[in-house]
């Protein structure tokens, strides 16, 4: 067998160090665009001293964190706490591997793929790799040998185990109608042109629970019980300090930022959008270059998202979370399967009444769960007067949230 | 040397070393994570035979979920360091040790036969090269056999249908067997 140096060695390692400084790249812009966006919602500015816009805060945070003391305390499991960082932050990196963030470039005759590795279980390695994520924040938090660590390691990992399945469910719906696991395939072939025939509209209820969940899996506002600064100090990094603490932040943006990318890559139509994609042919090195760039834009605006709601929504309580991963967002993804195999056998493939009667099933669903709840609530009030006013508050809460 | 045996020599001996440790570590939580390490070694020797589905649904399910629910128990339980006094006593240790000898005799057994097999290298220099004839045949632009998920999807509904149902009812009874408990306990408390 020959090995082509150039198609098998230089290129793939050309794309991996571009990747790799693209999401590094990005973790600045979004701790920058985070305050920014933060003070702009909170109708203040933000860091706006160092450089242009504030735009070299990062930089600057970047060398605070590099030159201040690596403390490591005393009490701490000092293998396992050193190595709790890195634990989080190699999945976050290599998790981005198969996600394709363009078509493809032909430069003579080589033709390169917008993507590290198309691999024929691609959404399942994202769901594998991201799975392994939480190790590092329970190692972490028990290695601080500090309870308050303990606690938001111990929510996390209950957190990340419950929302997993979520995740794991709600993607089957498009699974089933692009007919592959390849994330190349689920975005170019499953999905066209127009936004009217991109995924989320086809699996509505899934695509939201697909988003809410993976806002879980990030430790993101709503769902940061891990780090809950008013109950837990900081969570599974108090103890931390320095590059360490920076680094458990890098690995919560990388998360973000592969998140982003893979809801676009399932739901929002990968890098098309209008056939602008096309433009000069569809082999050309211009398409290719914009099918970056729309890939890109998606990302961030779905990035801004992740921001917006973190300014919007208050944090779950722990009952909270669990009741609705549970008892709301499980039997949506469960639906969304059921309702997608059926009416595809049913009607043919009609992507239309697949659309509809997601929607419709998950409404169904949702309302009757909602109910449900509500009525054993009421009973439970009737027997219990004292725990009365907390228990219907609760429902309350849950609803409102669907 | 082929690439695929050097990358096999890697994640075996990776795997071999991580499941020494679970059993050789004094604590628990050092044990479960040397675990995690062979179950993730075992997902790359997943990858070099093909099975790339088997691969992600090894590290999903074992390294990713069944694993955070032992850590999770030895953190909830705080479980400290084992004594080595009283971990093997009485009948437990012959039956130890007669499982031990079992276990090495198997393993010598497994170990001679390979030999037997191909003079120089064993089962997997096989492998190996079957792996590269596949992948010079999808140069070639030849179908291959690989074993990607329709196949395993097509297997489990027609060849394997009476086992996959079997198993679907197994593991409902055990679903509704944990509702029933918890439900029990609740009722109790009341």
């Amino acid at each position: 067998m020959e090995i082509n140096i150039l198609e098998q060695i230089v290129i793939p390692i050309i794309k991996i160090l571009f990747v790799v400084h693209l999401l590094i790249i990005g973790v600045m812009v979004m701790i920058w665009s985070e305050r920014r966006v933060s003070g702009w919602i909170q109708d203040r500015l933000g860091p706006n001293r160092v450089g242009p816009q504030g735009l070299l805060q990062p930089i600057a945070d970047g060398i605070k964190f590099l030159f201040k003391e690596d403390l490591i305390p005393n009490h701490v499991d000092k293998p396992l706490y050193v190595l709790a960082p890195a634990m989080l932050l190699i999945p976050a990196m290599i998790a981005v591997a198969v996600v394709p963030f363009g078509s493809s470039i032909t430069i003579g005759e080589v033709e390169i793929f917008l993507q590290i590795a198309d691999i024929n279980i691609g959404i399942l390695y994202i769901l594998a790799i991201t799975s392994l994520g939480v190790y590092g924040v329970v190692i972490g938090a028990w290695a601080s040998n500090n309870k308050y660590s303990l606690l938001g390691g111990l929510r996390s990992s209950a957190q990340m185990i419950s929302y997993e399945l979520t995740l794991g469910l709600a993607i089957i719906g498009v699974l089933m109608l692009s007919g592959s696991l390849s994330l190349r395939k689920i975005a170019g072939e499953g999905q066209g042109s127009y936004p009217w025939e991109w995924n989320f509209l086809i699996h509505f209820p899934a695509f939201l629970a697909f988003t809410t969940a993976m806002f879980a899996e990030t430790n993101r506002l709503p769902f940061d019980l891990a780090e809950a600064e008013q109950e837990l100090v900081a969570g599974y990094h108090t103890e931390y300090s320095s590059m360490k603490f920076a680094i458990f932040f890098m690995a919560e943006y990388m998360n973000m930022i592969v998140g982003s990318a893979v809801v676009v890559t399932l739901f929002l139509g990968g890098w098309q959008f209008f056939g602008l994609e096309n433009i000069g042919g569809e082999e050309s090195v211009t398409a290719g270059l914009i099918s970056f760039a729309i890939f890109f834009i998606k990302t961030g605006v779905f990035l801004f998202v992740f921001i917006w709601v973190r300014w919007t929504l208050p944090r779950f309580r722990y009952d909270q979370l669990m009741n609705f991963g549970w008892k709301f967002l499980l039997p949506v993804a469960l639906t969304s399967i059921v309702v997608t195999g059926t009416l595809y056998i049913a009607t043919n493939g009609n992507l239309v009444w697949i659309g509809i009667g997601n929607t419709v099933a998950a409404f169904i669903v949702v309302s009757i769960v909602a109910g449900i709840l509500a009525l054993d609530n009421n009973s439970k009030a009737a027997a219990q007067d004292t725990s009365a006013a907390p228990l219907r508050q609760e429902s309350l809460t849950i609803e409102a949230i669907e | 040397m082929n690439p695929e045996l050097i990358v096999f020599i890697i994640f075996g001996t990776v795997s071999i070393i991580g499941a020494i440790a679970v059993i050789s570590f004094r604590h628990p939580i050092y044990s479960a994570l040397s675990l995690i390490v062979t179950f993730f070694s075992q997902a790359g020797l997943f990858v070099l035979l093909g099975a790339h589905f088997v691969a992600a649904v090894q590290v999903i399910v074992y390294a990713g979920a069944i694993m955070v629910l032992f850590l999770f128990v030895i953190m909830l339980l705080n479980l400290g360091t084992l004594s080595a006094k009283g971990a093997l006593t009485g009948k437990l240790k012959g039956v130890a040790i007669i499982l031990g000898i079992l276990l090495a005799v198997e393993g010598v057994y497994i170990a001679v036969r390979a030999l037997d097999k191909t003079k120089v290298g064993s089962v997997v220099a096989e492998n190996a090269e079957a792996a590269l004839e596949n992948a010079e045949a999808a140069l070639n632009g030849n179908p291959i056999e690989t074993y990607d998920i329709g196949h395993i999807g097509d297997l489990l509904f027609s060849k394997y249908l009476l086992p996959f149902e079997v198993t679907s009812l197994i593991l409902l009874a055990a679903l509704i067997g944990v509702i029933v408990l918890v439900k029990r306990d609740k009722q109790t408390e009341n």
